[in-house]
């Protein structure tokens, strides 16, 4: 009976470790009947935050007038600004350069609908440095500022939305390389996403 | 390469090129309009600036495959829009021009801007048109020559 | 307003006329019957010095009067002012005349300096006597051919807007006899017009070239088509005077529209490698596919940041002896509070033209065809016909209007002309069109070059400086050119100490020196050459002195000036009369600067309203006075010096650098090289012309060395900082 029960206990243990594997990537996708723990939500918010604070979306989510570019999100070359609506001004439109898909041989990014995300929708301060995750988090999740969007919103947001499909296929710059790519893929992000939400949506407390 | 049908000016020109050539050299080399003018390449100048769907469009990072069967207006054209036709005479009136060469892309920034925003303030000019370079320095008189342009037009 | 192809030989006259038949497709533009005279070598000075009419002035016979341009325009106005100045004495209707710019030839030269070129702020001050006298030659001419029909007496006739009066009421006009008017002889001297009786000389008059630019119609040599033309592009070497050792050129070549790729000659004994396509954009993609291993190994790799340490250094010994008057023992004696040590740096800068460089040549293998946007057309023609085994005149060189220049096209080596030769020899009878783009521009070199300065001033007790040491380091940018004999003297290259070294201050103890230290780097003149650095220097020092004897800058100034310097002085008075009115009720956070300085014989003061937004000079205002002589068209002397100041303020951008990394440019384009958009600009100029009856000078440069200083010594006001390193990269 002891040896049943060490073999039981290791058994136990390779099914808890080779499980894991399991685990993880069921956080992605929860049964219908156990929606992940808080636990499981935050570390999902946080693989979240590495993706909205990446410079390929991150770039667009600024407290000011202008937006940034490149790796080092340098101020936005050529003056441009957000103009009333986020889509530039007339003259210098987002879409004076940007257009509805990237122009590789000439090096400028596009998808549809190119601009600015609202103020409400900042993810750094008017310096240029990047919120918390808590910060972010409450931000995202305040549906005064969020356009009305609940989890499921959300979701989709992260899953169709043109310009969050952008940043996983950014184009090429000026000189021929690749344009960096967040932490993780759209699957990934939008899996993260999924988790995050059917936790509740928990926020980080400290700030 | 590939063939591409265009809008241009009202007219629809056919165009044999490769798909990645921004539109600036379709017009310049394939369809021998030289109005619109190179100046840097990198949307930096707005020399290249033409209209597409009726947006201010650097044309030197648009490849002529995005351009599709949106209308695009150049400052050869820009003429027959009676906003266009005012900018241009107040640019002569006000002797705006030194070289030239960054005018046609001041113009048609210019005729964008008064076109969405028929009294712009001076904020509005400097917003508008603060990312067209003019080496000479014209800018004092490209304020002037679009605040004379929106008197006349109203 | 050239760019059409023209044969020559079209244009073969059988007698010299003022008449000419339009004889092109493009309609109307003619050539000089002047260009296919042989033995009419294009060196030394013109022998054409009595500059025969018929060369400058055309009329048609619908009226339209021709009116040959000797310069480039390039944003000057020289297109328009020259033209009226002819226009005014040969009484011709101003609406009737038509602009063109002369083709290289001999009698096109520059009457002062003997070749055909623009620069130095001449073109108004060398050719204005030189036009006046053309437009009453042509008048008188025309006057005598009416009187002979009619046989009446020359004196009873008068002319007005393209008519000649006779009397019992007898007119013909111009263009009626032109025929006959070329067959009088060429009158030796003429009566010009009093100033009180001039129509068009001192009026404001609207460019010619306005509509044409203002609708895309007007062609800039980067807009010429010539059928079966090529484009032509060159990858040129990281570093200046590097060759290949090794260029894979198979990816080059299999770009669909590739014609040929080679290497060629390029500046400084480098090696550059030639790209010949169907089209621009073919060109570009295929120059960008080449692989080429470049042997930097033999060739000096500057380095800014190693240049600064040696420049310093370089500053605090003497140099060559510019200028030395008095003694220096003030300089010993003083303490400390009496005694100010500036040291002063200013990198390389590009001039960046909007119209990027380039040269369309076809060469026949015994004659060539020249399309070019040049500010030195003799000197051009003449390398090209070098590279190409011609004679000069074997070269036909058609001057285009230019998008640009400031100093850029006026280049003593031709380093761009001879790229295009060696391509256009190469594809021995097809046209082809060099073209520079932006990269190859800001990183190609010919910049103004990088300068430091070390000023030492002992402070008097009357506040006034009792001595003045000043050392200058900078590359020299005439030595090892033909200018040299001209501006280089006991190793002092003027043009780097011009400025200073002539200043009208009563600096009594004064010792000016130069170092010119040699670097890989080609150097040219930048639209007013040292006036660009030395007036910051003599201007914020001189502001700084006011500050500490807490002057007034403007009384400080009139009080540190000779009372002989009297254009300096009355500029100065003006100024402060025209701006009183805003000087004197600035708001909060607003402080005035005030620059004056004289440059190319022309002398300007400045006063700039300036306040600190976003960390950045913020110029609301500027006020300029200025005495240039005649104002030939005060317009364009406005617009010189509303669109100057903003030029000028390159100097102060943030990113207005050209800095150089273990021998590679670290700037590419207008992302890296910013220069002022319109936000940068300042948002009223306001000129003052003090009315003159001398001879004109120009207003090309003289905008540009005040504006920094002013500026500047208008941040010192509000900050209590000195600013002596550029560009302005922080407040």
């Amino acid at each position: 009976m002891r040896s049943h029960n060490t073999r039981n206990r290791w058994f136990s243990i390779i099914l808890a470790l080779s499980a894991w594997p399991i685990l993880v990537s069921r956080a992605a996708e929860p049964g219908p009947d156990t929606a992940p723990t808080r636990d499981a939500g935050l570390a999902a918010w946080q693989q979240v935050y590495s993706v909205l604070t990446h410079p390929r979306c991150i770039n667009c989510h600024t407290a000011t007038n202008y937006p940034q570019q490149g790796d080092d999100r340098h101020r936005h070359t050529f003056n441009v600004t957000r103009g009333p609506g986020g889509k530039g001004v007339p003259g210098l439109n987002c879409a004076t350069c940007h257009q509805g898909a990237n122009a590789d041989s000439a090096g400028v990014p596009g998808a549809y609908n190119w601009h600015l995300a609202p103020l409400s929708m900042k993810w750094q301060d008017v310096k240029d440095k990047i919120l918390s995750s808590a910060q972010v988090c409450q931000s995202i999740t305040d549906r005064s500022k969020n356009d009305n969007l609940d989890g499921t919103g959300i979701l989709r947001h992260h899953k169709q939305e043109p310009l969050v499909l952008w940043a996983f296929d950014p184009g090429r710059r000026r000189d021929g390389t690749a344009r960096s790519l967040p932490p993780l893929t759209h699957d990934q992000f939008v899996a993260a996403t999924e988790t995050w939400v059917e936790a509740g949506m928990p926020c980080p407390q400290n700030p | 390469m590939g063939t591409f049908r265009l809008h241009v000016n009202g007219q629809v020109k056919e165009v044999n090129a490769d798909p990645g050539t921004p539109l600036l050299w379709v017009l310049r080399e394939d369809l021998k309009m030289t109005g619109t003018k190179y100046g840097c390449g990198i949307s930096a100048c707005g020399a290249c600036t033409v209209h597409v769907a009726g947006i201010a469009t650097r044309s030197c990072v648009v490849p002529v495959s995005l351009v599709g069967d949106r209308p695009v207006v150049t400052i050869e054209g820009i003429g027959n829009d009676p906003v266009g036709r005012a900018v241009q005479e107040t640019w002569i009136s006000e002797d705006v021009v030194q070289c030239g060469y960054c005018q046609s892309g001041q113009i048609m920034s210019a005729v964008a801007l008064l076109k969405s925003r028929p009294k712009p303030t001076d904020a509005n000019i400097e917003e508008s048109m603060g990312g067209n370079i003019c080496r000479c320095g014209t800018y004092v008189r490209i304020r002037k020559a679009i605040q004379a342009a929106a008197q006349r037009l109203s | 307003m050239s760019g059409t192809a023209i044969r020559a030989n079209d244009f073969l006259q059988s007698r010299r006329s003022f008449l000419r038949v339009a004889t092109t497709a493009a309609g109307g533009l003619f050539v000089s019957l002047y260009l296919d005279f042989p033995g009419f070598a294009q060196e030394g000075e013109p022998k054409a010095k009595n500059f025969p009419p018929d060369a400058f002035v055309h009329i048609k016979p619908d009226g339209a009067i021709v009116i040959q341009v000797n310069r480039l325009e390039f944003g000057q106005g020289v297109q328009t002012a020259l033209p009226v100045v002819l226009a005014d004495e040969m009484d011709a209707d101003w609406s009737r005349v038509v602009a063109e710019l002369a083709p290289a030839a001999d009698v096109y030269k520059d009457p002062v300096f003997g070749i055909q070129m623009v620069g130095g702020s001449g073109s108004i001050a060398h050719s204005f006597e030189q036009y006046r006298q053309l437009g009453a030659k042509v008048r008188a001419m025309l006057v005598a051919a009416a009187a002979d029909q009619w046989k009446v007496p020359v004196g009873q006739c008068r002319t007005q807007s393209s008519v000649v009066y006779g009397p019992g009421g007898r007119s013909a006009k111009y263009e009626a006899l032109a025929d006959a008017a070329s067959l009088q002889p060429v009158p030796a001297t003429v009566t010009l017009k009093k100033p009180s009786e001039f129509k068009l000389i001192g009026k404001e008059t609207r460019r010619l070239d306005s509509r044409g630019k203002c609708d895309g119609s007007l062609k800039f040599g980067l807009d010429l088509d010539l059928p079966g033309m090529k484009i032509a592009m060159v990858a040129h070497p990281p570093m200046f005077g590097a060759s290949p050792k090794f260029v894979d050129d198979k990816a080059a070549r299999s770009v669909p529209g590739v014609m040929d790729v080679f290497t060629i000659p390029v500046t400084r004994n480098g090696t550059g490698v030639a790209v010949v396509a169907d089209k621009f954009w073919t060109a570009k993609q295929a120059r960008d596919r080449l692989r080429i291993d470049w042997d930097i190994s033999n060739v000096e790799h500057p380095d800014s940041a190693q240049l600064r340490e040696k420049y310093m250094q370089l500053s605090g010994t003497a140099g060559n002896v510019a200028v030395t008057r008095g003694d220096l023992s003030a300089l010993g004696h003083a303490t400390a509070a009496d005694r100010i040590v500036a040291e002063y740096e200013f990198p390389y800068l590009a001039h960046a033209p909007m119209e990027p460089l380039n040269t369309t040549i076809r060469f026949d293998g015994n004659r060539a065809e020249v399309w070019a946007g040049s500010q030195f057309q003799t000197i051009d023609q003449m390398a090209i016909a070098e590279v190409l085994g011609l004679k000069p005149e074997q070269v036909m060189f058609h001057t285009e209007m230019a998008g640009g220049g400031f100093g850029r096209r006026a280049v003593p080596d031709s380093h761009v002309q001879r790229e295009a030769a060696a391509i256009a020899k190469h594809l021995a009878g097809t046209p082809v069109k060099l073209v520079w783009s932006r990269e190859d521009d800001v990183q190609g070199g010919y910049y103004r070059p990088m300068h430091a300065h070390r000023v030492e001033v002992a402070a008097g007790s009357d506040g006034m400086p009792a001595a003045w040491r000043h050392v200058v380091v900078g590359q020299s940018l005439l030595m090892g050119t033909p200018f040299a004999s001209f501006g280089v003297k006991d190793g002092v290259d003027e043009t780097a100490v011009e400025g200073a070294a002539d200043t009208h201050y009563d600096l009594s103890n004064f010792h000016l020196s130069v170092h010119h230290p040699n670097v890989n780097v080609p150097v040219l003149w930048w639209r007013s050459v040292g006036h660009t650095h030395t007036a910051f220097v003599m201007e914020t020092m001189v502001d700084e002195l006011a500050s500490r004897a807490k002057a007034d800058p403007i009384a400080y100034r009139r009080k540190l000036l000779r009372p002989d310097a009297r254009k300096l002085h009355n500029v100065l008075d003006l100024m402060e009369e025209k701006s009183a009115p805003w000087r004197n009720h600035l708001p909060e956070g607003h402080a005035a600067g005030i620059a004056c300085h004289e440059s190319f014989e022309t002398c300007v003061a400045c006063a700039v309203d300036v306040s600190i937004e976003n960390n950045r000079p913020r110029i609301h205002r500027v006020t300029i006075a200025v005495d240039c002589g005649v104002a030939v068209n005060p317009l364009t002397v406005e617009s010189q010096f509303q669109a100057g100041v903003s030029f000028g303020l390159s100097q102060l951008m943030a990113k207005g650098a050209i800095t150089l990394k273990d021998g590679y440019v670290e700037q590419n384009n207008f992302d890296g090289y910013v220069p002022p958009y319109m936000v940068d600009a300042p948002v009223t100029v306001d000129v003052h012309i003090v009315p003159s009856a001398e001879n004109p000078t120009g207003c090309g440069e003289p905008p540009v060395p005040v504006i920094s200083p002013a500026v500047v010594n208008a941040l010192s006001r509000l900050t209590g900082k000195r600013y002596r390193s550029l560009p302005l990269v922080a407040l």
